[in-house]
């Protein structure tokens, strides 16, 4: 099969190219559905262990069982980007992906968020996940399995909370701040000036101290890079773990924020692709479309309504239609400079809302559920809002006191409600045991009043 | 034909599978329940206590509910209220009633971290036993030897005649080499090297033990102290099945008359009216002469109340116990005492107190809370180690 399904690669990556798809060689693979399912799980082949993903597995590990979920393929871009396709998937079936693979390795290597995190993070994700897998499994050697969870308890569960806005390789703050000098210099003009004299600084000098700069100057978002660069009691292997966590979720920033487009991007491709393949026999040509509207109908064939959009099927249809209003040209260029805010707000209209049959519906706190009236603009951020700040809450890091209290803000103006507190009880006790001083969150309870959470006892 | 760029990596030949040379699922789901072990063993008193356990053989197991360990993250507080976009037929006043749908993960990240699936963990009861004498560093027991005895055959030494299936093979192999090494050309084997082991009847320490529980089940007894009074009962049988071969519960609850129970029903049964302690040793007396002679059984004696016997009964009390005392291994006197209670100054516990100023090995405990049943089984076996030092 694999020698067949080869050849037809290479005519789709001709076609591929004669459309004016730009992606690297894609390194492709086919591997049993129990790997399929683990990439799944861990989001890259080879991953550091943690006791959490083993519970994710189980979780597919029984939806799989149920038949809920089938994994087609995993992409990883890169430069060469690498594709794993399910060695039990017919060979009409790995057609459609293999063309499915070009179109994400064209968008991989065109968006400007992924071009940005690989620029930062390398061309290597695979390998460089592996090589951090390694480095945790000889921490583990010398410290202790239990040692290493502690730190992976922590750098896992703000997984999330970096900040993709600054560069993946940052500078510690400053330490020190202008001399008070420079604020005195407007109110004593001529001692700044006598200061300035030839051999006058010298002697100045021992009295213009310099004033320690406030950690963080700013709230600091990146509490992955916060914590491994300022926790007071974070040996060095310690931080080389936060740092393997954030590089990942540098990586996995932009397949987070572009899901719609990407899935969409590649699943125009794939169909358009077949579409023009006329090498393959009309018969393999039909079982491969069947797959496609498999993946991409909006949902379950037995329902009429699904409560969640499946980004396949919308990313598909916005596709569609923007190459068939604005031409291939535009839709090249939309692909290179959106993120799936700017794609959903932009491009995602009424008209097309109403042809997907898209509905905003409303769930009161009895689980029932009712559809509701409701304008574009609503519909764009009830899909996006999900999406912001990688999808988890927006916490800061704004003070450490001076005997080393971290102090963390959860900006619930911008989120509109508060934690939930118990959660938030527990993730205050990994990131305590990883900053090894006391940590302090400022969040609000239901009624919306102050409400601060405190770690501080010693474990 | 050359590939330009791109290349299908083809395994059929074997070669380099490494992913399937270990499961990464696998192993971390492994060490998710080690995780989920260690939060049961915290529990673990909590379980006994709703469990009926003190069954006479070691096979039993507990199965525990647990869910899934969550690995937390901050998350908004949910209230159930929300607003969301969907697709299909859907015009505005509909109401799609029913259960809350998840959205399916198809690729990237993987799983749903809210759990709705339970696993049953199935612990044996040894195993808990095993873990606790670790965590509590319980001593382990010798059985008892004082003259109580069992008959029992013994292999001891070997003779040249016996029969066929007590032959020795490698001391009859032995025998011949020895011969041979003097012998020149001697016979590979004769009738003279052969070796069988030999039986003898000897008399050994008895390895039987009976363990009476009492309890005083009148209307002072609350739920609370019977599982408190259980919890211990139970660990008691735990650790001294370590020290016998078998071991047999009796069951003696007692108001103002005593009855003898089955396990089940023991735990349950409630009674009115007073306390009148000697009913429940005498009963014990009783049981004792008819199914457990003192010269072949090891008796141990624990009995659980909250302290308050009749003022009258005194005497009874103690003259009953005093008859126990010579003939029982422990008597074992547990006090459910209001929570926070440490010393014991109640009636019945003055009585055990004389008895362990005496010749019998005795000792009183206080039960006022789960945690204090650990401190009493962990007194009990630090006290009977220490009287097995001679």
């Amino acid at each position: 099969m694999t020698e067949r399904l080869s050849s037809y690669a290479i005519r789709l990556e001709d076609l591929a190219r004669e459309h004016g798809l730009d992606y690297y060689p894609v390194h492709f693979e086919e591997v049993p559905s129990s790997f399929m399912m683990e990439v799944a799980v861990y989001g890259l082949p080879v991953r550091m262990p943690h006791w959490s993903f083993g519970v994710r597995y189980i979780y597919q590990l029984i939806q799989h069982r149920m038949g809920h979920s089938r994994l087609f393929e995993v992409v990883f871009p890169g430069n060469p980007g690498r594709a794993y396709l399910a060695r039990n998937n017919s060979l009409q079936e790995n057609t459609l992906v293999t063309a499915h693979v070009l179109g994400h390795a064209d968008f991989a290597k065109n968006n400007t968020l992924f071009k940005r995190s690989q620029e930062q993070v390398g061309y290597r994700i695979v390998d460089q996940a592996a090589a951090h897998a390694r480095q945790i499994a000889e921490a583990i050697e010398v410290h202790g399995e239990e040692r290493v969870e502690v730190v992976l308890d922590a750098a896992l569960s703000l997984e999330a909370h970096i900040d993709t806005f600054k560069d993946l390789r940052r500078e510690r703050y400053p330490e020190y701040v202008l001399p008070s000098a420079a604020v005195g210099a407007e109110e004593h003009p001529f001692l700044n000036r006598f200061e300035a004299l030839p051999g006058g600084q010298a002697a100045c000098g021992a009295r213009v101290e310099q004033e320690r700069a406030p950690i963080p100057p700013e709230p600091e978002r990146d509490l992955l890079w916060f914590i491994a660069q300022y926790a007071p009691g974070l040996e060095s292997w310690e931080r080389d773990i936060f740092l393997a966590v954030r590089e990942e979720s540098f990586y996995f920033y932009p397949v987070f924020a572009c899901q719609i487009m990407n899935e969409g991007w590649a699943s125009y491709w794939h169909a358009r692709l077949l579409r023009e393949a006329d090498f393959l026999p009309q018969n393999e040509y039909l079982d491969a479309i069947k797959t496609h509207s498999d993946v991409v109908r909006p949902h379950a064939a037995e329902q009429q309504t699904a409560l969640a959009v499946n980004p396949y099927h919308l990313g598909f249809s916005m596709w569609e239609k923007l190459v068939e209003e604005f031409g291939m040209e535009r839709a090249f260029q939309i692909r290179a400079e959106d993120d799936d805010f700017s794609f959903v707000r932009n491009y995602l209209t009424e008209e097309l809302a109403e042809e997907l049959q898209l509905f905003g519906y409303e769930r009161s706190a009895d689980g029932s559920i009712r559809v509701v009236e409701t304008d574009i603009h609503d519909l764009h951020e009830n899909i996006l809002s999900p999406k912001y700040n990688f999808g988890a809450p927006a916490v800061v890091a704004t003070d450490v006191g001076t005997d080393g209290t971290l102090e963390l803000r959860h900006e619930h103006e911008t989120d509109g409600r508060g934690l939930d507190l118990a959660k938030t009880e527990r993730v205050l006790e990994y990131v305590h045991n990883a900053w090894g001083r006391p940590v302090r969150l400022q969040t609000v309870d239901g009624e919306g009043k102050e409400k601060t959470l405190t770690r501080a006892e010693p474990c | 034909m050359k590939r330009e760029s791109s290349d299908f990596i083809d395994h059929s030949n074997g070669e380099g599978r490494w992913y399937d040379l270990f499961s990464r699922g696998a192993r971390d789901w492994l060490r998710h329940n080690a995780k989920v072990r260690e939060a049961v063993r915290e529990k673990l008193p909590d379980l006994i206590s709703n469990a009926d356990l003190i069954q006479p053989n070691g096979e039993s197991t507990v199965r525990v509910p647990v869910k899934f360990l969550e690995h937390f993250r901050f998350r908004l507080r949910e209230d159930g209220e929300g607003q969301g976009v969907g697709q299909g037929e859907g015009k505005p006043g509909d109401v799609l009633a029913g259960p809350r749908e998840k959205k399916g993960t198809t690729s990237g990240e993987g799983g749903n971290d809210d759990g709705s699936y339970q696993f049953v963990l199935e612990l044996k009861v040894d195993d808990i036993v095993e873990w606790l004498w670790e965590e509590l560093k319980l001593p382990n027991l010798k059985a008892k030897s004082g003259g109580l005895t069992d008959r029992d055959y013994v292999r001891e030494g070997w003779n040249r005649r016996g029969v066929r299936s007590r032959l020795d093979r490698r001391r009859s192999v032995k025998e011949a080499l020895k011969r041979r090494a003097v012998q020149a050309d001697g016979p590979p084997f004769t009738n003279d090297d052969l070796r069988f082991r030999q039986l003898v009847v000897r008399k050994r320490p008895s390895t039987e033990a009976v363990v009476f529980f009492a309890m005083d089940v009148s209307s002072s007894m609350t739920e609370r102290d019977r599982k408190l009074a259980k919890s211990f009962f139970f660990w008691v049988v735990q650790g001294l099945r370590r020290q016998y071969s078998r071991i047999e519960p009796v069951f003696v609850a007692h108001t103002v008359k005593a009855w003898e129970f089955g396990e089940e029903e023991f735990f349950q049964v409630t009674g009115s009216g007073g306390t009148v302690a000697s009913t429940a040793f005498n009963k014990v007396l009783e049981v004792c002469q008819e199914r457990y002679d003192p010269s072949r059984f090891n008796i141990y004696f624990f009995y659980a109340s909250d302290g308050a016997n009749f003022r009258h009964d005194r005497e009874d009390a103690q003259a009953a116990l005093s008859r126990l005392g010579p003939i029982a291994n422990y008597l074992g006197y547990v006090e459910t005492a209001p929570s926070g209670q440490q010393t014991l100054s109640s009636e019945t516990s003055t009585l055990f107190e004389e008895l362990a100023a005496g010749e019998a090995s005795a000792g009183s405990f206080a039960l006022s809370s789960p945690d204090s049943v650990w401190d009493a089984i962990r007194a009990f076996f630090t006290d009977q180690a220490q009287q097995d030092q001679p």
